[in-house]
């Protein structure tokens, strides 16, 4: 009996955390899981902030958790980590974008971003922050820092059962797969080197 | 073959599935994908935007009578406008297959309310169905199109957005070939002229108890036996939840068809339990009928009845057990609220509107779309907005009333293009005809922008994609009899402020057209012609920024400020080279990115 994990993406309106969704939940099927996701449309989708839960296991029930009960939290930006770290397990993991983008109250300059986000973070859980867009850069593409971050999961939650190289082929346009598949193994890469140095 | 399917791709893969041949709708969160994914299957499936939900529900309701099995699709406050063909299509019954779907929205994710749309079944007189996943979803689609036809009733499908979008393995079937049933010789049913009314009043008893009926024994009424300890009594996401926190240590009463509710079975449950719950998100509806058939139970004493329910507030506040949570003060990181994107057409005209608002006395009476957003600040130029199509009329109540008191406040519309086409045209008849002030705006980005750039009846192409009759707003404010009509381009400040000036002087009501396409909207050929920035980006020539801060008004997200440089500064990813910032500098400091950066 596989036991659920619940797995959280979160981020703002237009970072591609759909794209990575699409990928883990077909990976997550094509291995026989049940897997159930809950998504939010609508009017967070301008600019706001957004979420994603994966639920994966024998038996799925609920799409969602609530506070306490997320294994894994991606946050493809800094700040929105903190937003939602109450979701996270005491004993479950974050994987943060370390990436600012400023909200509306920032950018007009009524509020400072905070500051030591990442550190705040890694003084409350076990957290691996990755510098997603600057790995992606170097790849070639800034964008790819979300198929980076999804490398970091997959890494982190041991799903390397699962043939996901495989998986990103047949999602993404083809002109764009060596691209994305070299995020996903930088992203591994990453997370491995997090995982020895700890 | 299983697929991974929102609810809201399962209702459409049912509906096809089932045979029907109508779908129509009118976009809103959570329900749009519903008619999004019926578009596919064209050939087999007729699929429409309407221009409201009334019209869908009424153009379904005419597919039924000539033959077909039709579906309506909407958010829950969408069947609130359809309420009247509903309350009526209940007393006609149906030909073919009749099911509208209510989507509705707990928690407000994306709404102004949050009504809980079970109410409609036994207020409309309407056999329910809910299901709790995308596989239920559905089969209970296909199920509702038979209920329909064997008990000559329409079928509400009500769903909430956990449902609408969250995914689950669904097992896909082939499409049945329902036969369109044939054209009725015998209308007079269709026909609620009181006479005949009357007599449809008492057949629809009559149907009412036959579904109660059929309700003791539907498949998707069932019992999941755990033992007798715990007992618990539920519909619908809350189901889910129900199962994440009890497991195998209660037995469940699933409901599936919720109206007519099943009496017998649920008194046999409680009788069989020691301790009974009733799980359901919002109001106590399921609870409500037990309790009068003199059962007790636990429900809304405990469990919340407002916002959505997830298993942590389940277990909280039945079982008083909370998982333990890293503390971490998340209300005191900054908000991230919604924002116009970067080159928004609506952007330009909250700036200028803001400011002549701030100048004059003046109340703006908004509506609903991602125009909402312009209340924001710091564009700050917009107070209200209740429902949509209500921006012109609210605004025409409000300046009658200053108007009579002598008052000198002026009540400013804004509306979209696509909110005008649903139901803000009587309201601006409205306007004319009861001869007040106001001045309506209609900002006409060419989509239908929140629901995620829908076709609407001004943008030229149906919902399966086929070129149509544009209809030409400005033509149609004319024929209502507005005889101060101005359309102007909304990336251009100056023009703004001046037709603005010119509507503030009018003593007669007034229509101001902005008119640019949504950004995030596929531009076609056209369109990429006229409607082009002069640059791909820009930028801050950072000597010539004095740190004035004024570009800042514009809200827009590419634009931020470096308070230890006093500096602006442009995210060239961000800008998509709309100019205004440009105009609004007047140290001539935001140039061509492309230049500036090479």
């Amino acid at each position: 009996m596989l036991e659920t994990t619940s797995l959280m993406l979160v981020g703002v309106g237009g970072q591609g955390t759909v794209l990575v969704t699409t990928i883990l939940a077909k990976g997550l099927v094509a291995a026989g899981h049940d897997v159930k996701m809950a998504e939010v449309h609508g009017m967070a989708q301008r600019g706001g902030s957004v979420s994603t839960q994966v639920r994966y296991g024998d038996v799925v029930h609920s799409p969602i958790v609530g506070k306490g009960g997320v294994d894994v939290l991606v946050s493809f930006e800094a700040m929105e980590a903190l937003r939602w770290l109450e979701f996270v397990k005491p004993e479950g993991k974050v994987i943060v974008n370390d990436y600012h983008i400023p909200s509306a109250p920032i950018l007009t300059g009524q509020q400072p971003y905070p500051e030591g986000v990442i550190e705040t973070l890694k003084s409350k859980v076990d957290t691996t922050a990755i510098k997603a867009v600057d790995i992606a850069g170097e790849i070639g593409d800034p964008r790819v820092m979300n198929v980076v971050l999804f490398g970091a999961l997959v890494q982190a939650i041991d799903l390397s059962h699962i043939d996901w190289e495989t998986v990103i082929s047949s999602t993404v346009k083809e002109g764009f797969i060596d691209l994305n598949l070299a995020a996903y193994r930088a992203g591994r890469n990453a997370m491995a080197y997090h995982e020895r140095e700890n | 073959m299983r697929s991974l399917m929102s609810g809201n791709e399962a209702v459409a893969r049912g509906a096809y599935e089932a045979g029907a041949c109508y779908a129509a709708g009118y976009p809103g969160t959570p329900s749009t994908e519903i008619l999004e994914n019926l578009a596919i299957f064209k050939g087999d499936v007729i699929a429409e935007w309407s221009p409201n939900e009334k019209v869908a529900l009424e153009s379904a309701i005419g597919a039924s009578i000539a033959g077909a099995r039709a579906l309506a699709a909407m958010k829950m406050v969408g069947v609130n406008v359809a309420a009247d063909p509903l309350f009526s299509a209940s007393y006609s019954g149906v030909n073919g297959g009749l099911v509208l779907v209510s989507a509705d929205d707990p928690g407000l994710h994306s709404s102004q309310n949050e009504q809980d749309n079970r109410h409609y079944a036994p207020f409309a007189k309407l056999p329910m169905l809910e299901p709790s996943d995308s596989q239920e979803a559905k089969d209970m689609v296909k199920a509702a199109f038979e209920i329909s036809e064997a008990f000559d009733a329409p079928v509400l499908l009500r769903v909430t957005t956990r449902i609408c979008h969250s995914k689950s393995l669904v097992t896909l079937g082939e499409r049945a070939i329902a036969p369109r049933r044939l054209y009725p010789l015998d209308m007079t049913k269709f026909n609620l002229v009181p006479a005949l009314a009357r007599r449809q009043r008492a057949r629809l008893e009559t149907k009412l108890q036959k579904l109660a009926e059929f309700s003791e024994t539907c498949e998707f009424n069932r019992v999941e036996w755990n033992g007798q300890r715990i007992g618990v009594i539920t519909s619908g996401i809350s189901y889910q939840y129900a199962r994440e926190v009890f497991g195998d240590t209660a037995s469940y009463l699933k409901l599936g068809f919720t109206h007519p509710l099943p009496k017998q079975k649920i008194r046999d449950f409680a009788s069989r339990v020691d301790m009974l719950y009733v799980i359901e998100e919002l109001d106590p509806y399921l609870e409500s009928q037990v309790r009068q058939l003199g059962i007790s139970c636990i429900g809304k004493d405990k469990i919340p009845d407002m916002y959505e329910l997830d298993p942590a507030v389940v277990a909280k506040s039945l079982l008083g057990i909370e998982a333990p949570v890293i503390r971490c003060a998340a209300s005191a990181v900054p908000p991230r609220p919604p924002v116009l994107c970067a080159g928004c057409p609506h952007r330009g005209f909250f700036y200028e509107l803001g400011k002549i608002a701030r100048r004059h006395d003046v109340i703006i009476s908004g509506d609903i779309g991602c125009y909402a957003l312009g209340g924001n600040d710091p564009l700050d130029a917009l107070d209200l907005c209740i429902c949509m199509g209500a921006a012109p009329s609210m605004a025409h109540g409000a300046q009658k009333v200053f108007n009579k008191f002598g008052e000198r406040t002026r009540v400013v519309a804004t509306i979209g293009d696509s909110t005008f086409f649903h139901t803000g045209i009587p309201a601006l008849i409205n306007t004319v005809y009861n001869r007040s002030n106001t001045v309506t705006c209609i900002l006409d980005n060419r989509t239908t922008g929140m629901t995620g750039q829908q076709d609407n009846p001004g943008s030229g192409t149906t919902l399966q994609g086929a070129p149509t009759k544009e209809i030409d707003i400005e033509a149609v404010v004319r024929a209502i009899g507005i005889d101060h009509v101005r359309v102007v381009n909304p990336m251009d400040l100056p023009k703004l402020q001046d037709t603005l000036a010119w509507a503030f002087g009018l003593d007669e009501p007034s229509v101001i057209v902005t008119k640019w396409p949504c950004t995030l909207k596929p531009f076609d050929r056209q369109e990429r012609d006229e409607y082009a920035h002069k640059f791909k980006y820009m930028a801050v020539a950072a000597e010539d920024c004095t740190g004035c801060e004024r570009c800042l008004n514009l809200g827009c997200p590419a634009l931020s400020f470096d308070h230890l440089t006093n500096k602006a500064s442009i995210d060239a990813s961000t800008c998509n080279g709309c100019g205004l910032c440009a105009q609004v500098c007047k140290w001539s400091a935001v140039v061509n990115g492309e230049l500036q950066h090479a």
